[in-house]
């Protein structure tokens, strides 16, 4: 826990280094693509750091390079071979790099794997001479009581939601204010560690220093919702190749994550089996016929089914759109089930707001708003990434929301745990400083 | 019929690896370094040039041989003969000052006109007595015109050795066989006259109205001047201040017709006190009209 706490803070030393230096590369890890996008930051706006808010943050830096790639060796958003996917991140990096013309040294990447687990944390102090002050921040963040998370599993995000000051709840930031208790709601996002661990390797591996992760989902729900559905609260799900995974924000804070493993790649593959057609040509077929609502006219939709094995009748193949349909329905369905339960598991609809947001480039298929509503609820919109300055047009649908998220939280960086001074470090001093004083008294 | 091997190859071969290899990855990346590209694009070259001009200059016999075709080429370009000069023309000198310039002129026609230093040329011809100012300039067509402004002699000096003639400025212009050359001249004479010329002249000026009767400046003792006009008379000027001295005989001439009568001298130099000196005969003249005055008033008192 320790470990990862230093490793956590290394990185963010990664990250201002890459600020002032002024470049630093954004890394998409999934599951169908690899998406690098080079960002340069204004040195002259980042001076006016305490002023700017969060929309101001994004005209601090601008996009000067973006590279996609297929991926190689990722299943379910997880590195799945490491020398292919580091081919693949390679690729992504030196195209981005060329585009930008200039070196990048520091990554930021995300993931969207790893079987993230949510965990609301409580913490409890009382605070020491009236108003509270940055230490009894510390402090309560560090009374949190850890719940056993397992052996291989890893903090990724731990992030104070909510401050309470005796019985006044709700508040963002309690510095100042005076008070006896503090109580302090966390969420923590654990993942699994030999996912971390083989993404690190990876980038290590292209000679690039890791200045920060971040979980895909909670990236895509910063770009994809609007401010006011981070707000009042608000579901974004993000239906990547390899894996849906659904993110909650309220009150401008992540307070819940969870994933379904299954995603475009399922449907992909479900073509492939059940049409008998290279996982290509079925991953073609369902980005330009697919859809979920079949009409009549679809059953006069004829598509040629391709192929090149040499057997004439096979190769000669066609279905009808209406065919299509049929073999993709039955799997989007199921990811919006588990969707539906995983949100009734972290109890969604107690929330006041009902707004689900579809975004990842599983949300292009036709008709996916129409279906979803029966399962999710009637608040359903898709949704895609906000816009940056710089990002090529190609980049800038729903595909990208995780690269356009991480984009703007680069920029400007939630506040984590590790942000804070941590309070054991502060005893040991505190004893220097006795033995200290004791030694000036005594000679 | 074919194996399936050969197809999934050829499948292979028709779409490489879009990845680049570890190497390339990083070449390529060192190549996006702002030092590495920079040492590379001006260092390099740089240092490869001055190596190669380093190593090409290392051995003597080489350097020699680059030195002898520089000069060579050198004195191509500088004898051809559209750069050399032929001919000299002198403008504004008189016969025997041009043959004093053209010994003087260290010139062997003809002569590449980059081997003249015009300036040199100058200040060479401009120290030379007899010359006030000296214009060097090339024409084109080999011609190296010098226009020479000579200097007027101001007055005649006699030293000891020689009578010469000085311009106004106390140079030496040319020596003449005797004062009698130039006549319309005054004369100067005395030991460090040539020093004082102008002086010697503002006296002369401020002796015009005597000017039919001036015979010329006499320096005496190297430190003040005597005005000598015909018959010897002389006015004696003070170190100091000669000219109002001088003025003060003149108004005295003017007023009561001094150097007119019977003297020898006029004595400025007390200025306090100007003496006068008569000839001995106009002395013992005086002397008898004093006699003759004392006894008529001796008688008178009777």
């Amino acid at each position: 826990m320790n470990d990862f706490y230093q490793a956590q803070r290394a990185m963010r030393k990664g990250r201002q280094a890459a600020m002032q230096r002024g470049v630093i590369a954004i890394l998409d890890v999934g599951t169908f693509k690899t998406a690098c996008l080079v960002l340069r930051f204004d040195e002259a706006l980042s001076s006016t750091d305490e002023t700017s808010n969060a929309l101001a943050g994004q005209a601090r830096f601008r996009v000067i390079g973006a590279a996609t790639t297929q991926s190689r060796g990722v299943r379910f958003g997880e590195v799945d071979t490491l020398p292919e996917t580091e081919r693949a991140i390679r690729t992504a990096v030196q195209a981005a790099q060329k585009m930008a013309n200039v070196r990048v040294d520091h990554v930021i990447a995300c993931f969207a794997g790893g079987r993230p687990r949510s965990y609301g944390l409580a913490g409890k102090v009382s605070v020491e001479g009236g108003a509270v002050e940055d230490r009894d921040v510390s402090r309560v963040l560090s009374a949190c009581e850890t719940p056993p998370i397992g052996d291989d599993r890893m903090v990724l995000h731990a992030q104070p939601v909510n401050f309470a000051l005796d019985h006044r709840s709700g508040l963002s930031d309690p510095r100042g204010q005076i008070g006896n208790t503090l109580h302090v709601d966390m969420h923590m996002l654990t993942v699994d560690a030999h996912t971390v661990n083989n993404l690190i390797h990876c980038i290590h591996r292209c000679d690039l220093e890791v200045a920060g992760l971040a979980s895909a989902s909670y990236m895509a729900g910063t770009s994809s919702l609007v401010e006011d559905e981070q707000e009042l609260g608000a579901a974004c799900i993000d239906m990547g190749a390899g894996s849906t995974s659904v993110s909650i924000f309220m009150r401008k804070h992540m307070i819940y994550s969870d994933t379904v493993r299954m995603g475009g790649e399922h449907i992909s593959s479900d073509i492939s089996r059940g049409l008998q057609i290279p996982c290509q040509t079925a991953e073609r077929i369902k980005t330009r016929f697919g859809g979920l609502v079949a009409t009549g006219m679809d059953d006069r939709d004829i598509i040629e089914l391709e192929g090149n094995t040499g057997d004439w009748e096979h190769d000669r193949r066609t279905i009808t759109r209406a065919e299509l349909i049929g073999v993709m329905r039955p799997r989007v369905e199921e990811i919006l089930e588990e969707v539906r339960a995983v949100l009734d598991d972290a109890g969604f609809r107690h929330l006041p707001g009902q707004r689900i947001v579809l975004t990842g480039g599983g949300s292009q298929i036709p008709g996916l708003d129409g279906l979803a509503a029966k399962y999710l609820g009637n608040q359903i919109r898709l949704g895609r990434p906000l816009r940056i300055q710089g990002l090529p047009q190609a980049a800038t649908g729903p595909a990208f929301s995780a690269c356009v998220g991480l984009s703007v939280t680069a920029a400007h960086p939630q506040d984590e745990w590790w942000d804070f001074d941590v309070i054991a470090e502060r005893a040991h001093t505190r004893s220097l400083r006795v033995a200290l004083r004791w030694f000036k008294e005594n000679w | 019929m074919r194996a399936l091997k050969f197809l999934r190859r050829t499948a292979m071969a028709a779409m490489p690896d879009p990845a680049p290899s570890r190497w390339r990855y990083r070449v390529q990346r060192l190549w996006l370094t702002p030092l590495f590209r920079a040492m590379v694009r001006t260092g390099l070259p740089i240092c490869f040039l001055g190596g190669s001009v380093l190593w090409y200059v290392a051995d003597t016999a080489r350097l020699e041989g680059l030195i002898d075709k520089a000069t060579e080429v050198r004195r191509a370009v500088e004898e051809r003969p559209e750069f050399m000069i032929t001919l000299v023309s002198i403008d504004g000198a008189s016969d025997e000052l041009s043959l004093d310039i053209q010994e003087v002129l260290p010139i062997d026609l003809p002569v590449s006109q980059f081997a003249l230093d015009l300036n040199e040329l100058k200040q060479l011809l401009e120290e030379l007595g007899p010359i006030q100012s000296a214009d060097v300039r090339i024409k084109p067509g080999g011609l190296l015109t010098i226009d020479v402004i000579e200097r007027s002699p101001a007055v005649v000096w006699r030293s000891r050795e020689a009578v010469e003639l000085l311009a106004n400025d106390g140079h030496r212009v040319k020596a003449v066989a005797s004062a009698s050359a130039r006549p319309d001249l005054p004369q100067v004479a005395g030991l460090g006259a040539e020093d004082h010329i102008p002086e010697a002249l503002r006296l002369l000026r401020a002796a015009s109205p005597l000017a039919d009767r001036l015979v010329g400046l006499q320096r005496i003792g190297a430190r003040r001047w005597d005005v000598v006009l015909e018959d010897d008379i002389r006015i004696m000027l003070p170190t100091e201040q000669p000219k109002r001295a001088l003025d003060r005989a003149m108004a005295l001439h003017a007023s009561q017709d001094v150097f007119n009568r019977d003297i020898v001298a006029i004595d400025y130099r007390n200025a306090e006190r100007p003496t006068l000196r008569m000839r001995p005969a106009a002395r013992t003249e005086w002397r008898r009209i004093k006699d003759i005055e004392l006894m008529a008033n001796e008688g008178g008192n009777r």
